[in-house]
């Protein structure tokens, strides 16, 4: 790419999606990210599998790991939810495993973020607030629509009140999956951006080559940063939506 | 200037609004720094809901950064 100094950004080229898996994979439209999909599930899975195959009393380090996961989202859907939130954990243990891997994977290097696609991100917001909604509906019966007119408000301000709780219910998917995908591409892009100066600056010669260090030195506690990141979305992505459930299950 | 040019220019101006989660989530963390060090005991039960405000918080930004994309890549 750095061909003589006309090596130009592009910070949005490691998110472009191409097929893999030779004919077939174009055939199906079989992409990178599609693969990382199955790769993240694969190692999700393998790390279950694997790490509590002993059941030892005494875990090892895959099954401390494994029940790490587990007794954390255990603890956070019920704390969030009350204990009607035993009915959600698989829910929620997978989204956040699954938002969990695609971070992490994401953070090694020559891999692909599937997470840092709306459309994914996008899926599993819709996924959300729609199971929300027919929780809400099959354990409240049309009672559920009260939740959009809240108790003790005047009588004089209820369309308008109503109106914002309306908007305010349909910008939870927008939000919740926005969120996600702009923290992961924006982290991503800062992270190529830093690199590229680094580049551009080490094709000006000697002095060129000491001034690359400062963009060097910053792209690492960068992608520290980002590993802080990949673990906090996942966990918010969680909580989120443990607090629709919450407000599907006891209406406010 | 063409129409691109100010496309561009428009899509700097949208990411101002950043700067009020900033000052957003610096009040939430500042919050949060205070009153564990008041109580520390209390910090299980403060850390969800200041990471839940600083999600909140940071979604303005988010939606500064998503007018931004729009202007620049619709």
């Amino acid at each position: 790419m750095a061909d003589g100094g006309s090596f130009t950004m592009h910070p949005l080229e490691q998110f472009e999606l191409h097929p893999v898996g030779g004919a077939l994979g174009r055939s199906v439209n079989f992409t990178q990210a599609n693969l990382f999909m199955v790769v993240g599930g694969l190692l999700i899975l393998a790390l279950l599998v694997y790490g509590t195959r002993t059941r030892a009393t005494v875990p090892g380090r895959f099954q401390s790991l494994a029940e790490l996961l587990y007794e954390f989202t255990h603890s956070l859907t019920i704390d969030q939810i009350g204990p009607e939130g035993k009915k959600f954990f698989p829910f929620v243990f997978t989204l956040f495993v699954f938002v969990l891997m695609g971070n992490l994977l994401g953070l090694i290097p020559f891999t692909f973020t599937y997470t840092s696609h709306i459309a994914i991100t996008g899926a599993l917001a819709l996924m959300v607030i729609i199971m929300a909604t027919v929780v809400g509906i099959v354990y409240h019966g049309f009672g559920w629509f009260s939740y959009f007119a809240p108790e003790g408000a005047p009588a004089l301000l209820m369309p308008l009140i109503v109106m914002i709780e309306i908007i305010s219910y349909l910008s939870r998917p927008v939000s919740l999956s926005m969120r996600l995908f702009a923290n992961m591409m924006a982290g991503h892009m800062i992270l190529v951006v830093f690199a590229s100066f680094a580049v551009i600056l080490g094709s000006l010669g000697a002095v060129g080559l000491l001034g690359a260090i400062i963009p060097f030195a910053v792209n690492i506690p960068l992608v520290g940063f980002e590993l802080l990141v990949a673990l906090l979305q996942a966990y918010v992505f969680a909580i989120l939506t443990c607090i629709y459930l919450h407000d599907a299950v006891h209406l406010h | 200037m063409d129409h691109l040019d100010a496309a561009k220019l428009g899509a700097g101006l949208a990411m101002i609004g950043v700067a009020g989660a900033g000052v957003g989530i610096g009040t939430i963390f500042a919050a949060m720094v205070s009153s564990v060090s008041r109580n520390p005991a209390s910090e299980a039960q403060i850390r969800p809901i200041g990471l839940l405000g600083f999600a909140l918080a940071e979604g303005t930004a988010i939606f500064a950064l998503a007018i931004a994309l729009m202007i620049l890549f619709l």
